[in-house]
């Protein structure tokens, strides 16, 4: 167990580096000079020079990129370029919008997919069968931004349900919070679910087929048992990794849905940033996804190999 | 050193009869006939769009903004610019193609040289982990976020953001692939024949890892299709007035209360084309599937 942790750890850190590296190199080929920009009306060669100097850009490569480490480990990405306000406190107003909308999306998603992938495989050539695999057949293929419209065209403008827009922070009212939530998590968590559905349909088929469902069967335990106890729990191993392998469609999903729905989070302030060439917010955002992707799919693996002592063994063994 | 090697090439599968075995289960699946008629008219009308549409992409006619769909001269109605939204949605389709498969092209130039390597060679594989697991740490709409910063938003851009973050799923399938193949009996005798690694990858395991490849290309395009929409919606992609699926629906947003037409119609064509290619992708994994009925 140690040494399978150690593995993944180290595995982790130099993916974690690598991608420091890239998003470094990535900020070096942004166009135009960074000491020029910062300028601004006064560019004689003295005060670009000073300039220059005072952000270090006058050092080697690898001192800045030091400098650039070192700062980010203490959350300093710098300041908005646009309004001043350190990229820190921006992310902190922002961060945690996103994250309770991933967290309600992975929630339905994780009900809604493994309650119809079940159903999917023990109901095998039966109409519900049938109903299930056609919905995550048009749930992988549906753009989820336009359900989204067409929800705030339909439901919002049009029926007057659900607020189109805005958002109301936890703290102040958790039921007006959830309520603005409702579309934005339906439109993000169905998108998963069709994904999570899919394979445990699939995982549910595979182990249903397994000699231990059959000796199961066998001794007499009620099909209910025998599902739920037996296939389903070896068929979650499956979805837990699932939900890590698709953190980045969770989060390319929340950028969008955010936009549609004006959510202040954090892919509102991602594509408020490009369209304002706000280049140190993007530096920052790619490189926190980066991390944060890093880190989740750690613990994803780490829990995986909780639930299962195989995929302990095997790390060992490679 | 190549003339020596009297191994049949292809010694295991894809032989004729596999080749009719499979196109017989499709043929007999009426959802894959289904979709690959849809598929077949999706291509044509887009591929064809400037002799078929009956309204260039850019055709203005503000005598007739608005108009609702069934109105004379427009099936699908028109934009508030008076843009036929038929004629429109057959130039977005043929972006959104040409992004698929620009998309998948970078895949899989990318993807199966790493995935061959990776399982053919052991000390590489760790470094190409590595590579994979770097490409999924930027989902593709970060790194299309990244790549409009640098270079500017365009077609090409988001297609290689797409394209690149696919590569990590092609180059898993192929590895598994190549790990299996590497292991059988004729890849070894190749071997001891004297092959060459280059020969054996390119004769032996590759044209043996096609069907899977052929499998996760049908997969990968519907998502990119659908990563083209969202990128060309949010403006990371194609730019107005260049005709693209997301951007109409983009545009459709300011007028949708009024003309709720033109933000439904380019989102059921983008619909609709993923569901033809997933709907047949499942279809062709089953048929490919030697084990036959799942």
């Amino acid at each position: 167990m140690r040494r399978y942790l150690l593995h993944r750890g180290w595995q982790s850190a130099v993916t974690l580096i690598l991608a420091t590296v890239v998003v470094f190199i990535g900020v070096r080929a942004l166009p135009g000079d960074p000491a020029l920009a910062l300028a601004g009306e006064d560019r004689s060669p003295a005060a670009v020079e000073a300039i220059r100097h005072h952000y270090g850009l006058d050092q080697p490569i690898w001192v800045q990129f030091g400098r650039f480490v070192a700062n980010a480990i203490q959350g300093d990405f710098g300041r908005s370029i646009r309004t001043g306000v350190p990229v820190s406190s921006m992310l902190r107003t922002a961060l945690p919008v996103t994250v309770e909308l991933a967290l309600l999306a992975i929630l339905l998603a994780t009900l809604l997919g493994v309650g119809a992938g079940v159903l999917a495989a023990v109901r095998r050539g039966k109409p519900s069968e049938w109903l299930a695999n056609a919905m995550a057949l048009i749930g992988l293929s549906v753009p989820h931004f336009w359900l989204g419209l067409l929800a705030i065209l339909y439901l919002c403008v049009g029926a007057g349900l659900f607020p189109a827009s805005g958002f109301v922070p936890l703290r102040e009212d958790p039921i007006d919070n959830l309520y603005h939530l409702v579309l934005p998590t339906v439109i993000l968590g169905t998108g998963l679910a069709a994904v999570i559905m899919r394979q445990t349909r699939s995982a549910m088929l595979d182990s249903l087929s397994a000699d231990y469902v059959r000796t199961a069967r066998a001794k007499g335990l009620r099909p209910r048992t025998v599902t739920g106890r037996h296939a389903l729990r070896n068929s979650l191993i499956v979805v837990i990794t699932i939900v890590g392998l698709q953190l980045g469609g969770l989060i390319s999903g929340a950028v969008v849905t955010e936009q549609i729905f004006g959510l202040p989070g954090f892919g509102k302030m991602t594509i408020d940033a490009v369209f304002q060439r706000d280049y140190p917010v993007i530096q920052a955002v790619v490189l926190i996804t980066a991390a944060a992707y890093i880190g989740i799919n750690f613990v994803v693996d780490l829990l995986y190999s909780v639930v299962d002592p195989r995929i302990r063994v095997a790390g060992e063994a490679s | 050193m190549t003339a020596v090697i009297e191994t049949p090439v292809v010694p295991v599968a894809a032989g004729p009869g596999r080749r009719t075995r499979v196109l017989r289960r499709l043929r007999r699946n009426p959802l894959a006939v289904a979709s690959l008629v849809v598929l077949v008219i999706a291509v044509l009308a887009a591929v064809l769009a400037p002799w078929l549409a009956p309204y260039g992409p850019a055709e203005t006619d503000f005598s007739n903004t608005l108009a609702p769909p069934g109105t004379p001269g427009h099936v699908l109605g028109t934009d508030d610019l008076g843009r036929d939204v038929l004629s429109r949605i057959m130039y977005g389709a043929r972006a959104s193609l040409l992004v698929g498969v620009l998309a998948v092209t970078v895949a899989m130039l990318v993807g199966v040289p790493l995935g061959l390597i990776g399982g053919y060679f052991r000390r590489a594989d760790a470094v190409i982990g590595r590579l994979t697991d770097l490409m999924l740490a930027f989902p593709f709409l970060i790194m299309a976020v990244g790549l409009a910063a640098i270079r500017g938003a365009s077609l090409g851009n988001a297609a290689i953001a797409i394209g690149v973050s696919q590569v990590p799923g092609v180059v898993r399938v192929v590895r598994s692939d190549t790990l299996r193949l590497k292991s059988l009996d004729f890849v070894a005798a190749a071997v001891v024949d004297g092959a060459g690694d280059t020969w054996v990858l390119a004769r032996h395991v590759l044209p043996n890892a096609t069907s899977a490849i052929l499998v996760q290309a049908t997969v990968a395009i519907p998502i990119a299709i659908l990563g083209e929409a969202v990128l060309s919606f949010l403006g990371l992609g194609i730019q107005p007035p260049a005709p693209s699926l997301g951007t109409m629906l983009a545009a459709a947003q300011q007028f949708a209360a009024e003309a709720p037409w033109a933000a439904v119609m380019p989102g059921l064509a983008i619909m609709l084309l993923a569901l033809a290619f997933n709907v047949f992708g499942d279809a062709l994994r089953d048929a490919l599937d030697p084990k036959g009925n799942r």
